[in-house]
């Protein structure tokens, strides 16, 4: 009890740990932390079987093992994304965002899980994942959920693409699940969603919060794997549009296998934007500032700006 | 391009010495006037500061410890009777059961409330009850809580609560002095209070809960110091709206551009409403993020509060034994 009376004098914040076991338990409950790919509104198993492992960056230790998507699973998942498409562009845009609006009240339902989960995966502080990202995600949600509804009154003449095919990266892991798919839903597309490997979790627990939400099967699907399946994903024909986020290697070579397809593309890539520090700025401050900036409370410096 | 060395720095805060207090400077309107608040930015600032921070364990109960020792122990009541004092002035001196001071290990710290906070006429009670204490006393003035006696008998008040005994003096400001503008009104009242109070250290209630707006917080923050204020104070606890955390970040905020100006350090006391010690570490957590640790002392920390310590007592309590006592265990309230 001594160090009452030392901390008395230092005043320290002192470690004030959040519980992990929510999250475990929630790994647990799927088939001892083996995950398939969310198709259809259904887990499905790899068609090849076969399955790699997502870890814990702060102890190593395994969290989960996820999917490795095949050309066949990337198949099923374009078929299933396909048949659902024209209901779901069909709907009036209120009945979309209707949609919209459950998943983001979803999503702050089940903020802490998703915070905790996504803390986990990616390494980054829960702070972080608490404070910023998942409330960011869910206030997508509800922006888009408005874009949704003024749609064809904002944007008279546009239409649906139809199946969109998503490759995001591992830096923020359910914001940009929810950057890539809010807007996409909420014009009236259907999706599939390759996350990252090293940061799958957080897209497959959303997956299933968008189904016990209501979201009509085969409107957003995920299908887990390396770059291997990011590339059936992004050379199947029945894609309608590519959205990738990553490094400006990929992205380049992205943008040579839709070349003549006819496929739309968003490319969002590398590089370094620069910083301006003002010198009157104490060193410490100059510091967090930069470090704030770049984001880099990821498991590695952050490839963001 | 300059070298770094050759350019003008902001002025280093210099190490706060105990004795040190405020001296003030002359009225500065253009700094006044060019003071703007961003509220929403401010709202938001203020609503993460009880979510991203939290302290817990031994680390909980060493900053409840700390609270302890930061407060102004009050009772500002119309029925208060030498008796009520003198009781609260041997809580003062001893806020903790021994029992949990031992658990705690914390009986060589001698810990005490910071002050003791009354209303003039009980400032001999108070005085004598805290004999050899070394806790000083603190007396509201100038016709607290709203501050509208006529002016000669507001400084008279002031200078006989120090003649009683008073170390520190709790003055109001006029509300209208601000709601109006009329800063060097303000400056010339609260610089006639300073000067009443001779060696009493002087805290400046601003009465946020009735001044508007946050950019009128800010200006009466800064004017106040200007003057020579050694605390700014939120409320008198009697109006409406308290101490809020958002007020809390505009005017510590105002201390930090007021010591990056002057290098003088000028304590920050919120007061009114905050009875629990989860407000209490809020608080703190507050002071420690925008001023950082020098705030977290009674030289420049002060909350005001009367049920506050009630509440520490149970939660350390429960740190020592695990179990919440019944509220009637208590004698505090």
């Amino acid at each position: 009890m001594t160090t009452v009376a030392k901390l008395f004098e230092t005043m320290e914040y002192g470690p004030a740990p959040e519980s992990d076991a929510p999250a475990l338990e929630w790994i647990k409950q799927h088939d001892s932390g083996r995950f398939g790919h969310f198709i259809n509104g259904v887990w499905a198993s790899p068609s090849e079987g076969t399955y790699f492992e997502t870890i814990n960056p702060a102890t190593k230790a395994v969290l989960a093992r996820v999917a490795q998507g095949s050309k066949a699973d990337i198949d099923a998942a374009v078929a299933a994304a396909n048949a659902a498409a024209p209901g779901w562009a069909a709907l009036q845009p209120h009945a979309r965002a209707r949609y919209l609006y459950a998943l983001a009240r979803e999503v702050q339902r089940h903020s802490r899980l998703l915070a905790v989960l996504e803390s986990l995966d990616n390494g980054k502080p829960i702070r972080e994942t608490r404070d910023l990202d998942i409330p960011l995600v869910a206030r997508h949600f509800y922006h888009h959920a408005g874009w949704a509804q003024l749609r064809d009154t904002e944007f008279p003449g546009y239409v649906p693409v139809g199946v969109v095919g998503q490759i995001i990266p591992w830096n923020f892991p359910l914001l940009m699940v929810a950057w890539k798919v809010a807007p996409a839903l909420a014009a009236g597309n259907t999706v599939i969603l390759k996350p990252a490997e090293f940061t799958p979790l957080t897209a497959l627990c959303f997956a299933e919060i968008a189904r016990d939400a209501g979201l009509p099967a085969g409107v957003f699907n995920v299908v887990t794997g390396d770059g291997t399946t990011g590339k059936h994903l992004v050379e199947h024909p029945g894609v309608q549009k590519i959205a990738f986020t990553g490094s400006t290697e990929v992205g380049r070579i992205i943008r040579k296998a839709t070349a003549g397809t006819g496929k739309k593309l968003t490319l969002e890539l590398g590089g370094k934007s620069p910083s301006k520090v003002w010198w009157t700025r104490s060193g410490s401050t100059r510091a967090r500032s930069v470090a704030r900036a770049r984001g880099c409370s990821s498991r590695k410096a952050s490839p963001i700006g | 391009m300059k070298a770094l060395s050759d350019r003008p720095r902001a002025i280093p805060a210099r190490p706060f010495l105990k004795d040190d207090r405020n001296p003030g400077i002359p009225l500065d309107l253009d700094v006044v006037a060019g003071l703007r608040v961003n509220r929403s930015a401010v709202e938001r600032r203020a609503a993460t500061i009880p979510t991203r921070r939290t302290v817990k364990k031994e680390w909980q109960a060493a900053w409840l410890l700390r609270a302890i020792t930061c407060m102004d122990l009050t009772t500002l009541q119309g029925d208060d009777t030498p008796g009520n004092v003198l009781r609260l002035c041997a809580k003062a001196r001893r806020p903790l059961r021994p029992d949990l001071v031992d658990a705690l290990g914390v009986g060589h710290l001698d810990i005490k409330v910071g002050a003791v906070c009354v209303y003039h006429a009980l400032v001999p009670t108070a005085v004598a009850g805290l004999e050899g204490s070394g806790i000083p006393v603190a007396a509201v003035s100038t016709g607290f809580p709203a501050g509208l006696n006529p002016f000669a008998q507001r400084l008279e008040e002031v200078q006989a609560s120090v003649a009683a005994g008073a170390q520190e003096i709790d003055i109001v400001i006029t509300r209208a002095h601000v709601l109006t503008g009329d800063w060097p009104a303000l400056y010339a009242e609260v610089r006639a209070f300073r000067d009443a109070c001779g060696r009493a250290r002087m805290k400046a209630i601003l009465g946020t809960g009735e001044l508007a707006t946050l950019t009128n917080v800010a200006r009466a923050s800064m004017v106040a110091m200007m003057a020579g204020a050694d605390f700014i104070k939120t409320s008198t606890g009697k109006e409406p709206i308290n101490a809020v955390l958002p007020v809390g970040v505009v005017m510590a905020r105002m201390i930090r551009e007021y010591e990056t100006r002057t290098g003088a350090a000028v304590g920050f006391k919120p007061a009114g409403g905050i009875r629990a010690a989860k407000q209490a570490l809020d608080w703190m957590i507050l002071m420690k993020e925008e001023l950082g640790d020098r705030w977290l002392r009674p030289t420049l920390f002060r909350l005001g509060a009367s049920a506050l310590l009630t509440d520490i007592e149970r939660q350390l309590e429960h740190f020592v034994t695990g179990r919440y006592a019944a509220a009637h265990r208590h004698p505090m309230v």
